[in-house]
């Protein structure tokens, strides 16, 4: 039996459980999904958009599925106490695919904001989700079929029009269970007109047991309104993570994102940015520190559909040890795109020769007064540079760490929360010196 | 504005130059591809047993395989069935004496390739391919007295069967692609290109292409040795009459470089790129690479990519020895509705090895133009050095153009470097050209040469002035 039955199997075995744990408006979804994940099947190392991650066998896996909602134990107070110092923020978490209230959150969220679970939301007040909800990953490839199809629960983050919540908002999602476990996170984010947030989700996991999760977050930017993004990725060797990045942009709005992966087993993000009105900027950046055999794939598409847009990209891989890099970053300009300005920068550090990367940056553009560009490289650190700081008494060992260091600052200092940033640098320095296995910031690290 | 559009409207309407039909008695065997048409081709070539049984494996694989899907091209389903897989304009005059049919004559002075001597004064040594079969070689015996064998692959198969039979499809095999597999085949004929040890071949040589018969496919197979301390500089024209149809032509060049031995390999494609409407037009699907097997070995690629509806056409260098070079220069123009997905791949097994990859892209009216390269650096390519630079140009708002490089680095000590720019021609520099006297049309003749230069520096002399002329012809005017 093929892998993709087997999943087909168990969904429509207990397509009654799941859809009796959650809203209408989840279970809407499912029988279109299940039938788009059935005709195209898991994708294979044929597949142009998969040809370095192949994602079919990490499937294989006899993975523990919560269909039946089973709570998980888990005081998020205990577990996590955050973390970064001097931020004030607004906390959920998402344990598994189970959004978690945190009680007397220190904070108020100003009025008309929503963080809640999503499943609740949708139960409670569906024609708030209804214009949003699978809008955007209905049209995804088969990993978001296959999240639409199992979908449960995930977070809600509501911004109404002209608010601005000036505290960051801190998501925490945490794999926790003592089997192998699969696990389908949904994440849905709408911002009205004029409104503002910054967002942070930290994915952690330090489970020994092989673990597989699927997350699909769409993003709804309304005109006038701005999202700073920030994505962390601090989990295991044994984790794989598919996640799935769908951003729509009204006019005049602004979208910053972050993806930083500092630890992980396999990891394949997709991102996938439409520039729907006149005068929307996007920022697209990417940091990725890879060692052992970890693999990280990211691919974007930025997807130019209407004129006076501007985006931008940058994407930095430092890989050691036999970890492998895949970036493909493709920048679609539609053919009324005019005055497009657009620039996508890829740089790569490999260490070792056992580290692999592959790069794919790419421009289809069909419209002619346009400013593009892009740039990718492949290389080492600079012997002049380290000469240099040598001869000026800097060992080798530390020349190295500085350099690498401040190549992956170019990043990091995209990051507007100055707290954050700081963090990160702390972070990022730790992981360079090899003394980061984890955040220290949660029970599950400590 | 209206100026422009006046100019664009003439430019636009200008008819392809080559595309008159000339009136030879060609024989065509029938239409259709089966193992005894293939066995026919091959007894009318009086071919060995191993090159027939080399054709049907390669059919019988071709068989099992789909048509490539991957390009960002919009191919509509070739029929392989209703193609004439030989053509040969010489049949009925070989029958009579052994001198060329005036009318073939005639059609190659009509393209400005004259086959007689009087190529001495450009020094360049030709060889005429039409339809299937290779019409004249030039000089053939000044080159060799030093040793150089320049002849039809037909020619090379009889006289020359060792040297035939050691090199051909040990660079471009079989089961490379769906077009490898269908010209390995049916190939009828080519050229053949074997410089000795330690010639420097005097002069340039060349083959001129041409499609002459309709309803007739193209399937010419070039193979190039060039043994240690040589040197050769080789060109390739093409030419195809107007026609409704499209005509399919699918090519293989191999080219085998020895030690320190030096390949210029230089194209200016000009087969018929359909008319204005998006009618007709050669397919163009062509497997060119070069096997750089010796230390300190250099291919060098230069291609001027004017005509063809549709391009699918990668030519590589698989630098194998050691410190060996891999250049590839191209200028690919493309107008009305041509589609064109062209780039090359440059892979690094040797140590030391360097390439560098400069592809100016021009597209304009409706067409859709790409970049697509490979980068390949393997495990234990130590030192390897790429540099690519791929710009797109863009004259129109209707036209595309992409660029798919791909990078696949498995060695920490290389250094690989990509960068492309999109952009149009700027009002600036018009204006700049315009405020000095010089009109919009020579301006942007001026610019886009300018913007090409770097690539059609690298071109031999000859082919030159001839890839500049077919640059400003297509180009001119052509923004609206």
């Amino acid at each position: 039996m093929s892998q993709e039955q087997e999943y087909i199997d168990i969904f429509e075995q207990n397509r009654s459980l799941v859809e009796g744990h959650c809203a209408a408006l989840l279970n809407k979804a499912r029988g279109n999904a299940a039938a788009r994940f059935k005709a195209a099947g898991f994708p294979g190392l044929k597949d142009e958009d998969w040809l370095h991650s192949n994602v079919a066998g990490k499937f294989a896996v006899n993975y523990g599925m919560n269909l039946g909602r089973v709570e998980v134990k888990a005081d998020s107070r205990t577990l996590f106490t955050c973390d970064v110092p001097n931020l004030n923020t607004h906390q959920a978490f998402i344990v598994n695919d189970t959004f978690c209230a945190v009680k007397g959150n220190s904070k108020e969220l100003p009025e008309g904001v929503l963080l809640a679970s999503l499943n609740d939301v949708a139960r409670n007040n569906p024609s708030l989700l209804e214009p949003y909800y699978n809008s955007l990953a209905k049209d995804g490839d088969s990993i978001a079929q296959f999240n639409t199809m199992f979908a449960q629960d995930g977070l809600l983050l509501y911004i109404p029009r002209n608010t601005a919540v000036d505290d960051t908002i801190q998501v925490v999602t945490l794999l926790q269970a003592n089997v192998e476990m699969l696990s389908n996170r949904r994440l849905l984010v709408i911002l009205e007109e004029n409104s503002s947030a910054s967002l942070l989700v930290c994915d952690h996991s330090s489970m020994e047991k092989q673990t597989l999760s699927t997350q699909v977050t769409e993003i709804f930017i309304g005109r006038g309104a701005s999202l700073d993004l920030y994505e962390l990725e601090e989990t295991a060797y044994s984790n794989t993570r598919l996640g799935q990045l769908f951003v729509r942009q009204d006019s005049d709005s602004r979208f910053n994102h972050n993806g930083i992966t500092l630890t992980n087993g396999f990891t394949r993000n997709y991102v996938n940015v439409s520039l729907e009105g006149c005068g929307a900027e996007a920022s697209v950046n990417g940091l990725v520190i890879g060692d052992k055999d970890q693999h990280t794939d990211n691919r974007t598409l930025v997807d130019h559909k209407v004129g006076n847009c501007c985006s931008n990209e940058l994407y930095k891989y430092i890989l050691d040890d036999k970890s492998t890099g895949v970036f493909a970053g493709k920048m679609l300009i539609r053919p009324n795109a005019q005055h497009t300005v657009s620039q996508q920068t890829n740089r790569n550090l490999c260490l070792t020769s056992g580290a692999h990367m592959y790069a794919q940056p790419q421009l289809e553009i069909y419209a002619d007064d346009v400013k593009c560009s892009h740039g990718s490289t492949v290389g080492q650190l600079d012997e002049n540079a380290l000469f240099y700081m040598q001869q000026r008494g800097i060992p080798a060992d530390e020349a190295r760490h500085l350099l690498m260091y401040a190549f992956a600052g170019e990043v990091i200092d995209n990051i507007r929360i100055e707290a954050l940033r700081d963090r990160l640098h702390m972070l990022v320095e730790k992981r360079l010196r090899g003394e980061l296995n984890h955040c220290k910031g949660c029970a599950l690290c400590k | 504005m209206k100026k422009k559009d006046n100019i664009l409207k003439k430019i636009a309407n200008k008819a392809y130059e080559f595309g008159f039909v000339s009136k030879i008695k060609t024989e065509v065997i029938e239409k259709g591809l089966n193992e005894d048409v293939i066995r026919l081709i091959s007894g009318k070539k009086n071919e060995p047993e191993w090159l027939l049984e080399f054709r049907l494996e390669a059919y019988r694989h071709w068989l099992t395989m789909e048509m490539p899907r991957w390009a960002h091209l919009d191919i509509p389903p070739i029929d392989y069935q209703a193609i004439s897989y030989y053509a040969d304009p010489l049949k009925k005059n070989k029958e009579k004496n052994k001198e060329i049919d005036p009318e073939l004559m005639k059609t190659f002075e009509k393209l400005g390739i004259p086959l007689e001597e009087r190529l001495a004064l450009s020094g360049t040594a030709v060889d005429a391919v039409m339809d299937s079969v290779s019409v004249k070689t030039t000089f053939k015996e000044e080159l060799k007295e030093k040793g150089i064998i320049f002849c039809s692959m037909s020619e090379a198969v009889q006289e020359y069967p060792d040297l035939v039979r050691r090199y051909l499809g040990t660079v471009v095999n079989y089961r490379d692609n769906f077009y490898a597999a269908l010209n390995t085949a049916v190939f009828s004929d080519g050229s053949f290109v074997y410089i000795p040890k330690g010639v420097r071949c005097p002069m340039e040589l060349s083959t001129y292409f041409r499609i002459n018969a309709a309803n007739t496919g193209q399937f010419e197979r070039t193979l190039i040795v060039a043994d240690d301390d040589s040197y050769v500089s080789y060109l390739e024209g093409c030419t195809a009459p107007m026609r409704d149809e499209n005509q399919l032509h699918a090519a293989i060049v191999e080219i085998v470089v020895n030690n320190n031995a030096e390949v210029k390999y230089s194209t200016v494609q000009n087969w018929y790129p359909g008319d204005s409407e998006g009618k007709g037009g050669v397919y163009n699907f062509v497997t060119k690479r070069g096997d750089c097997r010796g230390t300190n070995s250099k291919l060098s690629w230069t291609q001027v990519e004017t005509g063809s509806a549709i391009t699918w056409k990668y030519p590589s260098c698989i630098l194998r020895g050691d410190n060996s070079q891999g250049e590839f220069y191209s200028v690919a123009l493309t107008n009305n509705f041509q589609q064109a997905d062209t780039g090359t791949k440059m892979i690094h097994l040797g140590k030391n090895t360097r390439s560098t990859i400069i592809s100016k892209g021009i597209s304009a009216g409706r067409s859709q133009n790409s970049y697509r390269g490979l980068v390949r650096v393997s495990k234990n390519a130590e030192g390897a050095r790429n540099y690519s630079q791929c710009d797109s140009l863009l004259l129109g708002d209707k036209c595309g153009a992409h660029t798919f490089p791909y990078m696949d680095i498995h060695n920490n000590s290389a250094v690989i470097e990509h960068e492309a720019t999109t952009s149009k021609i700027s009002e600036d520099q018009l204006f700049y050209c315009n405020q000095r006297g010089i009109g919009t049309e020579e301006a942007i003749g001026l610019i886009v040469n300018g913007y090409a230069k770097e690539v059609l520096n690298k071109l031999p002399m000859e082919f030159a002035i001839e890839a500049q002329k077919l640059l400003s012809v297509s180009l001119e005017g052509a923004v609206g």
